[in-house]
């Protein structure tokens, strides 16, 4: 696990293998997620991967019912909104994910503040599975 | 503290010229980029030879996108009779022709040349919603992207942020389009001329004569409350919060301070520029503000030397009720927090201490991405040369205007200050 690159594509591997996976800089110990492989404030380039807890609370939330064409596959549209949002998690860095268990038809009755846990949503087989982080009230 | 910045030689500007914006089926970029620039040249009082422009800056997002042409640059210095003189395009999302515009400056401060052309254009009408939302989408971070945010998604979580932070609600955001559709009216140029009364009106005529049930909305937020005549987008991102899909052309003729008299008698000049940027909704310094907006604003004002009180307008990049509130604070022109309040006290209207958006804003002149930064300065020109007919602003001396754009989630932002003298 340490020897993967402090990238994007890390980063997604291991949404694959259900794990949100950020990165400390040894020097200062900032840390980042996603990952980044230069520290932004101290400028250090050794990093170490750390995995976040997966708890949070919503930080920003929306309701989309006009959405990308991968979104729309999935059966969502104007009657049937998404939410998507951003979470701050118990480490102190935020995240954007698809937010889950949540009536999209009332979002009014959503709440940021609301601690939320994550979840990981597999779509697609094989070399082209995707995995969205994805957060359910607790 | 950033650096003190200076041109190492003025820049005026003395010409310019927009397109209508809207939706024009039967217009493609160079149509719309013709029209802009012929108005352009016309404007400048003394006359130019269009001969004498040493070059072309061009703002565009995403006509690849739009309409699968790329590389607008020498398509549009051939239309215009400018090739081959070079033609450089600048994007940066829904703020490419403010970068544009700041190219061109910073061509003629250097000394390499003495005038230029810079200008931005998009066609953006001639793909579905859903296709637009997508093209616009690819301006969010890929985070965000691949999570499914579209823009009005994007600016709908940061509008949940700022009401939990200041307690502001979706009654707040309807003074914005109120405003901005009061504005409109005035503008002959906006894509949507008309108030959210004629709005009302005319629906309650079409019920009438259809025979329909006549709609009973008792005021413009009863309407806007409405779902069926203002469907969510996403939330709370509604219709009436979203700026239009928009066809669109402007540019402007930059020169060096020193010759800009032989043009006009009534050259505005770059006062201050600024531009920053920004990192997407996970790396934000905070979600209720944009940091490369403080950031473009700070550099503007150091450099012109005037502080946010001194700006006697400002068109700002309100894509969405909530970033034009945000806009206002983030520019000093009202604390962190009572953007909204200052809406709603009717501070921001024209005959306010501090008009927002006097052209109706992108809400209702338009928005063809890549052609509004310059569009907006066109507004700033209008109004400092006293030709904004009878959207002026209610000022004796009105001298110091300003323009902000903005793009992608925040990610390329710029603050511009024109001053006649």
């Amino acid at each position: 696990m340490e020897e993967r690159p402090f990238t994007d594509l890390s980063y997604e591997q291991f949404l694959n293998e259900e794990k949100i996976m950020g990165c400390r800089c040894k020097k200062c110990q900032a840390l980042y997620l996603p990952p980044r492989p230069i520290c932004i404030k101290c400028f250090g380039d050794k990093m170490e991967w750390v995995e976040m807890k997966g708890k949070g609370k919503l930080a920003a939330f929306t309701c989309i019912g006009i959405g990308p064409p991968f979104m729309m596959e999935e059966g969502f549209d104007r009657n049937n909104p998404y939410c998507s949002g951003v979470v701050e998690l118990e480490e102190k860095v935020r995240i954007d994910a698809r937010i889950e268990g949540f009536d999209t038809s009332k979002p009014e009755t959503i709440k940021v503040g609301t601690p939320v846990t994550v979840e990981f949503l597999h779509r697609g087989e094989g070399e082209n599975m995707r995995t969205f982080p994805a957060f359910k009230p607790v | 503290m950033q650096k003190q910045r200076k041109l190492a030689r003025e820049v005026a500007v003395v010409g310019a010229g927009m397109s209508r914006f809207g939706m024009f089926p039967e217009k493609n970029s160079k149509d719309l980029f013709v029209e802009a620039f012929n108005e352009a040249v016309a404007s400048v009082d003394k006359g130019m030879d269009p001969q004498d422009i040493d070059a072309l800056y061009l703002g565009n997002f995403s006509n690849d996108f739009f309409v699968h042409q790329a590389h607008w640059g020498p398509l549009l210095t051939d239309i215009i009779g400018l090739a081959p003189k070079p033609a450089t395009r600048t994007e940066g999302a829904c703020a490419s022709s403010a970068l544009s515009f700041r190219e061109g400056v910073f061509a003629i401060a250097s000394g390499f040349y003495d005038i230029v052309l810079v200008g931005g254009v998009e066609e953006m009408s001639k793909r579905t919603t859903e296709e637009v939302t997508e093209g616009l989408a690819l301006a969010t971070t890929p985070y965000e992207m691949k999570v499914g945010f579209t823009f009005p998604g994007v600016f709908g979580a940061i509008a949940t942020a700022y009401f939990a932070k200041y307690g502001a609600s979706r009654e707040h955001l309807m003074n914005v389009t109120i405003k901005s559709h009061n504005n409109a009216p005035l503008n002959p140029k906006a894509q949507f001329n008309a108030s959210i009364r004629d709005i009302m009106n005319s629906r309650i005529e079409r019920a009438r004569q259809r025979e329909q049930p006549i709609p009973t909305w008792q005021d413009e937020k009863e309407f806007l409350r409405d779902e069926r005549a203002n469907p969510t987008v996403a939330w709370p991102m509604k219709l009436y919060d979203c700026c239009p899909i928009s066809d669109g052309a402007s540019c402007m003729i930059l020169t060096a301070g020193e010759i800009a008299r032989n043009f006009t008698d009534k050259p505005l000049y770059v006062a201050g520029i600024g531009q920053g940027s920004g990192r997407g909704l996970h790396a934000a310094e905070d979600i209720t503000y944009f940091e490369a907006t403080r950031y473009a604003a700070q550099e503007a004002y150091q450099m012109s030397g005037l502080k946010p009180e001194d700006i006697q307008f400002s068109e700002v990049h309100d894509c969405f009720s909530i970033a034009e509130i945000i806009h206002t604070e983030d520019l000093g022109f009202f604390k962190p927090g009572e953007g909204y309040k200052a809406v709603e006290e009717g501070l921001t209207r024209l005959d306010g201490s501090k008009p927002i958006n006097t052209s109706g804003g992108l809400k209702c002149k338009g928005h063809p991405v890549g052609a509004t930064g310059i569009g907006q300065l066109y507004e700033v020109w209008k109004q400092l040369r006293g030709e904004a007919g009878d959207r002026a602003v209610p000022i004796k001396d009105l001298r110091i205007g300003a323009a902000h754009n903005l793009g992608g989630t925040g990610g390329t932002c710029t603050f511009t200050i024109l001053e006649r003298r």
